[in-house]
C-alpha cells in the first residue's frame, strides 16, 4: 500500500515563550513552505528544541501564533496537531515489541486491525525493519532504535514531521548513514519535515532551508548556500562552515575605503564594490579557511603552530602576531612544518566584512 | 541441583578451610538458627498434644504415648513398661494401664485383659515415640469457623491490595509527572503523615468509620488503608526515573492521559508495584489492631483476630492456637517466595540508576 502523507507548511508568527521572568524564545517570525525540509541549528541552549515542542504543541507558547496548514493551533492538543515527533533519546515505549511500538498511535485513533498491518508492513519494509518486529527496544542496536523510532512517526502519515535530534546519541558513521536515509525518506515522502541539531554539518547537507537561532532569536533563515555564502551576521558566519571562519578586525582607511589596516599593523585591499563600508570604520573581517592560501607575497604572517595532514587535505593552525587565531585549509598535502612563519594571500572578492561594534554584514543586500 | 551443591559448599580455601570460611559458615549457621528456629519451633509444636505442650522440661520432637486397644475396653488404653524393680508379678513386662489414682495404677497384660492387677505408679514407664497430632488441625475446621476467617482475611488482603495499588498508583503519577501549583505542598502532605503514629489517629479514624456506617464490616478494614503514604513515595520515586519523553511521544500518538497511565507508566512501573503489592499483602494480611477495632463480632474476624480468641483470660487453647498460627504464616510465605526476586530487583531499581 502507498502511504498517503498530506503535507502542510508551518508558519510561527511572533512565537514566545517564558519561563517565569526568562523568555527563552523572543519572538519568532518564521514561514516553513509545504514539503521544505527545514532544519533549526544553534549552539546549545539557544531555544531550538523549545521551539520545536512550541510547535508540537507539547509546550504550550505565551505569545505569538503557530500556524500549521492555515490553521491556528496555538490552543490545538499536541495530540490533535496532526504531527509526529521523533526525539532525541528515540523514546520507544520499552515494554513494547517493534510491533505494538509501530501500532499504538494507530490504536489510539481506531484504526481497523487490518489496516494497521497492512500500515506496518509498508513502513516496516520502507525502513527495513521488517525483520525486527518482534524485538523488543533493548534487543535492538542504537541504529535500529532510531529506525523504529522514525517508523512511528511514519506509520501515522503526520502532515509535519518534527525531528529533536534525532542523530546525536549514534556514533559518527552511522550518523552519516541516517543522514542520507533522513534525506531520501523527505524525498520519498514529500512532505515538511522541521529537523533540530546542533550539528551545522547535518544542517548544511540536509536542509532546504536552516534557521540559526541564538539565545531565543532567529539570527538567519535560508537556504544553506545562502547562508555560507552570505551570512548576516558574524554569529552566523561564524556558526556555519567547518572548519569555522577566520575573523581578523582592524580599521578602514581614513581616505581609501579599500585599505585595511589590521590590528596586527598588517594591511590588506578590501574590494571597492559590493561592500558598504565606510572611511576610517572599524570592520571584522572575514575569511574562510580555505581561501587563505600560502604565498610569497601574502600580507597576513601566520605563525603556525599545528598542522594536520588528512591525505587529501591539509589544515595550518597558527596564529598572527596579536594572537589573533587562524585556520587555513589547503587541499592536497603540505610542506609546512610546524613553527615555520607562512605568509598568506587571499581573493580580494573572497572575502566578508562585518561592522565590529553591530556585528552585522557590510555586504550589500540587494 | 550440583549448583546448589556447590555453592552452599563454597569456601574460600582451595581443598582445605581457610579461617574466613570457618567464620563465615558460623555467621550463617547462627543467622539460620536465629531465623529459623522459632519458626521450626512452631511448627513442631503446633503438631504436640495438649498434655505435651505443659510438659516441662519441653522437648524438641512431638511425642506421644503409644495405646493399644483391648477387648471389653471401650478406650484405646496407653501402654507402659513396668521397671524391673518392681516387686509385682509383671516386672519388666509391658502392660496397658486401665485406671490410675492415688499413687496406685491398675494394668492389665495385653494377652489377659481379664486380669486386673495393681502396682505402685512409679513403677510404671510410659512407652512414647514420635507422633504428629494432626488433631490440632482438623480441630480447627471442626470446632471453629476457620474457612470464614480465612475468607475474611484473604478478602480484605486482597481487595485492600488492589485498592492500594489503584489508588497509589494514580496519585504517584500525578505527583510525579504533571506540574501543578501546589505539587509540592502535596507531597509533603502525604510524607508528613508518616510522621504521625497510627494510634495518634486511632479514634478519629473510628468515628468516621462508625458515621460511614461502616463499623463491624470488611469494608471498614479495607478502605480507611487504601491510601498509603509509603505507597505512593515508593511509587513516585519509581515513575520519577521514567522519561518524560515517553509520555511526550505517547501524547504525539494520540494516548489520552488515562491511556498514558495504563499502558505506559503501570506496565514500566511493574517492579516497584510489585515490590508495593508484596509490603501490602503482608501488612493486610498480618494487619491485628485495626481490625480488632472495627470487626467485633466473629463472623466477621479475620484470622489474625481469631488467634487472639484463641487467647482467654483463664485459659489458653495452646494447641489450636499453634496450628492456626502455622496456617496463617503459610500463604504469606508463599507470596513472598514467589514474589520475592521482585522485591529484591524492585528495591535496587527503586533506588533509581
Amino acid at each position: 500500500m502507498d502511504l498517503n502523507l498530506p503535507s502542510v507548511g508551518v508558519q510561527l508568527k511572533n512565537a514566545r515563550k517564558s519561563y517565569g521572568n526568562v523568555e527563552v524564545i523572543k519572538g519568532i517570525d518564521l514561514d516553513i513552505s509545504h514539503g521544505e525540509f527545514c532544519v533549526f541549528v544553534g549552539p546549545s541552549g539557544c531555544g531550538k528544541s523549545t521551539l520545536l515542542r512550541m510547535i508540537s504543541g507539547l509546550e504550550p507558547i505565551s505569545g505569538g501564533d503557530i500556524v500549521i496548514g492555515d490553521e491556528v493551533v496555538n490552543d490545538i492538543p499536541a495530540a490533535d496537531r496532526g504531527l509526529a515527533m521523533v526525539f532525541q533519546s528515540y523514546a520507544l515505549y520499552p515494554h513494547m515489541t517493534v510491533e505494538q511500538n509501530l501500532s499504538f498511535g494507530l490504536e489510539n485513533i481506531n484504526t481497523p486491525r487490518a489496516e494497521i498491518k497492512d500500515k506496518i508492513n509498508a513502513v516496516s519494509a520502507m525502513l527495513q525493519i521488517d525483520q525486527l518486529l518482534d524485538r523488543r527496544p533493548k534487543d535492538l542496536s542504537g541504529g535500529q532504535r532510531q529506525r523504529v523510532a522514525i517508523g512511528r512517526a511514519v506509520v501515522r502519515e503526520p502532515r509535519v514531521f518534527l525531528f529533536d535530534e534525532p542523530l546525536s546519541n549514534l556514533d559518527a558513521e552511522l550518523r552519516v548513514d541516517m543522514r542520507g536515509e533522513i534525506s531520501a525518506l523527505h524525498k520519498r515522502l514529500g512532505n515538511t519535515m522541521i529537523y533540530v541539531t546542533h550539528d551545522q554539518v547535518e544542517a548544511m547537507t540536509m536542509a532546504d532551508k536552516i534557521a540559526v537561532l541564538r539565545l531565543g532569536e532567529l539570527e538567519q533563515f535560508g537556504a544553506p548556500l545562502e547562508l555560507f555564502n552570505n551570512p548576516h551576521n558574524l554569529f552566523v558566519a561564524g556558526f556555519i562552515g567547518s572548519p569555522k571562519m577566520n575573523f581578523l578586525k582592524g580599521k578602514v582607511d581614513a581616505s581609501d575605503r579599500t585599505l585595511l589596516t589590521l590590528e596586527t599593523g598588517e594591511q590588506v585591499r578590501l574590494p571597492g564594490t559590493g561592500f558598504a563600508q565606510q572611511a576610517g570604520q572599524s570592520v571584522t573581517l572575514g575569511i574562510r579557511p580555505n581561501e587563505l592560501q600560502p604565498a610569497t607575497d601574502g600580507a597576513l604572517h601566520l605563525e603556525v603552530r599545528a598542522v594536520e595532514q588528512l591525505g587529501s587535505d591539509s589544515y595550518l593552525y597558527g596564529a598572527l602576531s596579536d594572537g589573533t587565531r587562524l585556520t587555513v585549509h589547503n587541499s592536497g598535502q603540505t610542506v609546512v612544518r610546524e613553527g615555520e612563519k607562512v605568509p598568506l594571500s587571499f581573493a580580494t572578492d573572497a572575502v566578508h566584512l562585518f561592522d565590529t561594534e553591530s556585528t552585522l554584514t557590510l555586504r550589500d543586500q540587494s | 541441583m550440583a549448583k546448589v551443591i556447590s555453592f552452599l559448599t563454597a569456601t574460600r580455601g582451595k581443598g582445605r578451610l581457610h579461617w574466613t570460611d570457618w567464620v563465615s559458615y558460623a555467621y550463617l549457621a547462627i543467622g539460620i538458627f536465629l531465623m529459623f528456629g522459632p519458626v521450626i519451633w512452631l511448627v513442631l509444636s503446633s503438631f504436640k498434644t495438649q498434655n505435651e505442650l505443659d510438659r516441662f522440661p519441653p522437648r524438641f520432637l512431638p511425642y506421644a504415648q503409644e495405646t493399644v486397644e483391648l477387648d471389653g475396653f471401650e478406650d484405646p488404653l496407653i501402654l507402659f513398661t513396668v521397671s524391673r524393680t518392681s516387686e509385682s508379678e509383671v516386672a519388666g513386662e509391658t502392660v496397658a494401664q486401665t485406671r490410675r489414682g492415688a499413687g496406685r495404677a491398675e494394668v492389665v497384660r495385653l494377652d489377659d485383659p481379664e486380669t486386673r492387677i495393681r502396682l505402685p505408679a512409679v513403677d510404671l514407664q510410659a512407652i512414647e515415640s514420635v507422633a504428629f497430632a494432626t488433631e490440632n488441625y482438623t480441630q480447627l475446621f471442626e470446632r471453629f469457623n476457620f474457612l470464614r476467617f480465612l475468607w475474611n482475611s484473604t478478602f480484605i488482603t486482597v481487595v485492600a491490595t488492589l485498592l492500594m495499588l489503584l489508588v497509589n498508583s494514580m496519585a504517584a503519577f500525578a505527583l510525579s509527572k504533571y506540574e501543578f501549583r501546589g505539587r509540592t505542598t502535596v507531597l509533603l502532605l502525604v510524607i508528613g503523615t508518616l510522621m504521625i503514629p497510627q494510634t495518634v489517629v486511632l479514634v478519629p479514624l473510628f468515628l468516621i468509620v462508625t458515621e460511614l456506617g461502616m463499623f463491624n464490616s470488611l469494608w471498614g478494614v479495607i478502605i480507611p488503608g487504601a491510601a498509603t503514604p509509603t505507597g505512593v513515595f515508593l511509587l513516585r520515586q519509581y515513575m520519577i526515573t521514567i522519561p518524560d519523553e515517553i509520555l511526550d511521544a505517547a501524547r504525539m500518538d494520540k494516548a489520552s492521559e488515562w491511556k498514558i497511565f495504563w499502558r505506559i507508566i503501570v506496565p514500566l512501573s511493574a517492579p516497584a508495584i510489585a515490590v508495593l503489592a508484596i509490603l501490602a499483602i503482608m501488612w493486610r494480611w498480618n494487619d491485628f489492631l485495626w481490625p480488632l477495632i472495627v470487626l467485633t463480632r466473629t463472623e466477621n474476624f479475620t484470622l489474625q483476630l481469631a488467634l487472639n480468641s484463641f487467647q482467654g483470660e483463664l485459659q489458653t487453647d495452646w494447641a489450636s492456637l499453634l496450628a492456626m498460627t502455622v496456617l496463617t504464616l503459610l500463604p504469606i510465605a508463599a507470596v513472598f517466595m514467589f514474589l520475592q526476586k521482585y522485591i529484591a530487583t524492585g528495591i535496587a531499581s527503586t533506588g533509581g540508576k
